[in-house]
């Protein structure tokens, strides 16, 4: 069959690093192709030239055995191009359908666009109301915004960047179903994703790219997830390994939590009660938006609790702020890298200041030790392989998976007590992953007790010694991992109620 | 103290002309925000077309010429703003304060051999038969085109923003330009050209002052309005008829509160003088108690990456 679309010898290079090198692949019609990498190995350059985003500096580009060079992402929208976002690009004060409108070229009457809305996702199993504001809808829902979108032009080629990061394993089966329907109909899929068994389950093709060069192509079903992740990385990789322990004394015990979210669009917690103890680690898995954040919040002190609730050892933990809470060694690591975990315009050097100051030493009677915190910082730095030319550098210089190693490495030097880690791997390439894991792992080892919130259940069921599920607000009974399958797992999501009449 | 001396009819149709300078910076100033731009400057761009309107009128000896002229000069230095922050990309809050700060000293310098002079006369729009009414019609039906123009600008501006794909792309601009340039909308072209109608806009307000309302040349003769008209944008929460309500509720209540000053009420004077600003914060800020919450990439600058 001759390729849909054929990319030859790409290049783009930006000030300092080649982001594409020669980059060449095809694509045929109704087929899907991966394409993985790590972290900065050029994927989201190369589709974002596929999108008219980015001009290439050299190479062709051919759709149908045409040339094609999108000027910009209208023109590649009506060659047939159509985009599903990592981060969203939606607007949260509009509606469905207005969002929709806005990535169509000619739409049609908002009342006859809300119809088209609805008989696509009932066609598609994705069910969304065309009235609802973006604000208010779950990262699932957001998602199908993005593929309805796409799908209402009737395309092509169907690019989707990390589709699965935020949804639950029914989500996932649900947009797999789709995804697979689509491709039957003739529709190429180009996915972009880290998780590897989901590349195995779904896709025909596997293009590996890293430092932004082909470095192999193969099919996902015939290779294993380790041989293709050795492939990305360039070296064997190394499984985070849990060193036998026993569990200790209950450091962390949370009872009876009951909290009002500060967000309009966020979620309060309901009657919350759990332990942790020394030398575990307690998996918190769920969806984004069901308490997570919240939850995150009170054990860091952010937000406010009634007494009696938190409790670190003896001690109630509810008069103490943040700053106390990291003296007596309880701290936390929160989701959103740039403007929570870190300052995005302070230095390396200043943000290991920020988190580090009391229980590092380095700030004495409101004087600070520069020379101290600087190699604070360096250590981070170099235990924790963050990739940047030294500790001056702003922290939104760094890539997300560098950045997300210095936050985690910040709070795991700093020996707490008591570690609460919300998506420590959010974004992050395998080899990084494993790293942080092993570090997490090796801090519970070490008599820590460790509280990992994520929405990536294969890190949970690798490093977790108990499992539990945050949904809407309330967490499960907290179960030991060991003989946890998927199926019980999604139960515990419940996921089992209302994903596919979810809000409609 | 003698309240006879206010005729309620004249009262009603004064307080209508009251709003308009008001009605017209601050809607052109809720077009440019809801675009996610804040422009400051609003001050300096009444100002400029008020001298540009006022030098015009006098020369060809026609109002409606001098508002044309008025809407272009606005216009002109609103293109300075857009220029320092859209291509330059200054900061909207500074590059704002220095074009009132511009603005002001530009008109003075413009107007200085126009202190004195009267400029010709805008008649009342002829309804005919309408402005006959009783009491209804001089309330009205009275008024010069201006004022009518202004309430068109208001519900043109509603209409626009609500049902056509042209108000959805300025808002999808202003609510997050990240997602509006992947999307492959013109962040700086849009803005651009809704800052230029905010300049537009608040120079038909300043020329409505030196023109109608006043009318002559004086230095800094707007005297803070276009700063009423910045808040009133806000506590209007970005909304065109709530931006229509607070600007007629201010000058109405500076309006009669003038009135009542000459009538001699027994009211210390800078209670009545503060009244207008207390009544329509109140008013504005209770009405605002809803959902509705700042254009999400309001005063953010826009850089185009990737």
């Amino acid at each position: 069959m001759s390729p849909l679309l054929s990319l030859t010898g790409l290049t783009k290079a930006y000030p300092g690093v080649v982001a594409n090198d020669d980059v060449s692949l095809s694509i045929a019609p109704g087929e899907i192709h991966a394409l993985l990498g790590e972290n900065g190995a050029g994927k989201s350059t190369l589709v974002k030239m596929i999108y008219g985003l980015v001009k290439p500096d050299a190479g062709q580009m051919q759709m149908h055995g045409t040339e094609f060079a999108p000027g910009d992402p209208r023109a590649a929208r009506a060659a047939g191009v159509g985009m599903v976002f990592q981060h969203f690009s939606l607007f949260d004060a509009l509606t469905v359908a207005e969002n929709i409108a806005l990535g169509m070229e000619t739409p049609p009457p908002m009342r006859a666009l809300a119809a088209r809305i609805r008989e696509v996702s009932e066609t598609y199993g994705l069910p969304l109301s065309p009235d609802r504001v973006v604000g208010d809808l779950s990262a699932g829902e957001r998602q199908r915004v993005e593929i309805i979108r796409c799908l209402l032009q009737d395309p092509k080629l169907l690019i989707m960047d990390e589709p699965t990061s935020v949804l639950t394993p029914q989500e996932v089966d649900i947009l797999f179903e789709t995804l697979r329907k689509l491709s039957a109909e003739g529709t190429a899929i180009l996915y972009i994703s880290h998780k590897l068994e989901e590349i195995r389950a779904l896709c025909d093709a596997a293009t590996i790219l890293r430092g932004g060069k082909v470095v192999g192509d193969c099919v996902p079903r015939d290779t294993s997830a380790r041989e293709m992740a050795e492939m990305m990385v360039g070296s064997t990789l190394a499984t985070p390994k849990a060193a036998a322990h026993d569990a200790g004394d209950v450091l962390l015990s949370v009872t009876g939590l009951s909290v009002g979210s500060p967000s309009a669009f966020g979620m309060s917690l309901k009657d919350i009660s759990f332990e942790v103890r020394a030398g575990e680690v307690l998996g918190i898995g769920g969806v984004a938006g069901n308490g997570q954040d919240e939850l995150l919040a009170v054990l860091s002190g952010e937000l406010p609790c009634r007494g009696g609730m938190v409790r670190f050892k003896d001690r109630d933990l509810c008069k103490d702020g943040p700053e106390a809470r990291r003296g007596l060694g309880v701290l936390s690591a929160p989701e959103e890298r740039l403007g929570h975990a870190a300052a995005p315009n302070m230095s390396l050097t200043e943000n290991a200041m920020l988190t580090g100051a009391a229980r590092e030493g380095l700030a004495q009677r409101g004087m600070l030790n520069w020379a101290k915190t600087r190699a604070f910082a360096e250590r981070i730095i170099a235990g924790f392989d963050v990739r940047t030319p030294g500790p001056e550098n702003a922290a939104r210089s760094l890539s997300g998976g560098n950045l997300q190693k210095f936050v985690i490495g910040r709070e795991v030097l700093q020996k707490p007590e008591v570690l609460v880690v919300n998506q420590p791997t959010w974004g992050v390439d395998a080899a990084a992953a494993a790293a942080i894991r092993q570090a997490l792992l090796d801090l519970a080892a070490g008599g820590s007790a460790v509280l990992a919130i994520s929405q990536d259940l294969d890190e949970l069921m690798e490093i977790s010694d108990r499992f539990a599920a945050l949904n809407e607000g309330r967490l499960s009974d907290p179960r030991p991992t060991a003989g946890l399958d998927v199926e019980q797992i999604g139960l515990m999501l419940g996921g089992a109620h209302g994903m596919e009449v979810a809000h409609v | 103290m003698d309240l006879s001396a206010i005729n309620p009819i004249l009262l009603i149709a004064a307080m209508i002309a009251a709003a308009t300078p008001i009605l017209l910076a601050a809607i052109g100033e809720l077009v440019v925000e809801r675009a996610g731009v804040l422009n400051l400057g609003v001050e300096g761009m009444m100002i400029t077309g008020a001298v540009c309107g006022f030098i015009i009128a006098v020369n060809t000896g026609s109002p409606t010429v001098g508002f044309i002229a008025a809407a272009v000069g606005g216009a002109v230095l609103s293109l300075l703003f857009a220029f320092l922050t859209q291509v330059a990309l200054a900061n909207q809050v500074a590059s704002g304060l220095a074009l009132t700060l511009f603005g002001l000293g530009l008109s003075s310098l413009m107007g200085q051999s126009y202190v004195g002079i009267k400029p010709p006369r805008a008649e009342a729009t002829p309804l005919g038969p309408l402005a006959e009414i009783p009491i209804i019609g001089p309330i009205l039906f009275g008024h010069d085109l201006m004022v009518y123009l202004g309430l068109g600008i208001v519900a043109a501006t509603w209409a626009v923003l609500k049902f056509t794909r042209m108000g959805l792309v300025l808002r999808a601009v202003g609510e997050n330009h990240d997602a509006a340039h992947a999307l492959g909308y013109k962040v700086k072209r849009i803005r651009t050209l809704a800052i230029l109608f905010g300049g537009a806009c608040a120079g038909l307000g300043g020329a409505y002052i030196s023109l109608i309302r006043v009318p002559q040349w004086t230095e800094g003769m707007t005297a803070g309005v276009g700063w009423i008209a910045l808040a009133l944008v806000v506590f209007a929460s970005w909304k065109p008829w709530r931006v229509l309500l607070g600007a007629y509720l201010f000058g109405g209540i500076t309006q009669l509160q003038l009135n009542l000053q000459g009538a001699g009420v027994a009211i210390p004077v800078e209670y009545l003088a503060m009244s207008p600003y207390i009544v329509t914060i109140i008013v504005l800020v209770i009405l605002s108690a809803d959902k509705s919450r700042a254009p999400g990439s309001l005063g953010r600058t826009f850089h185009a990456s990737g």
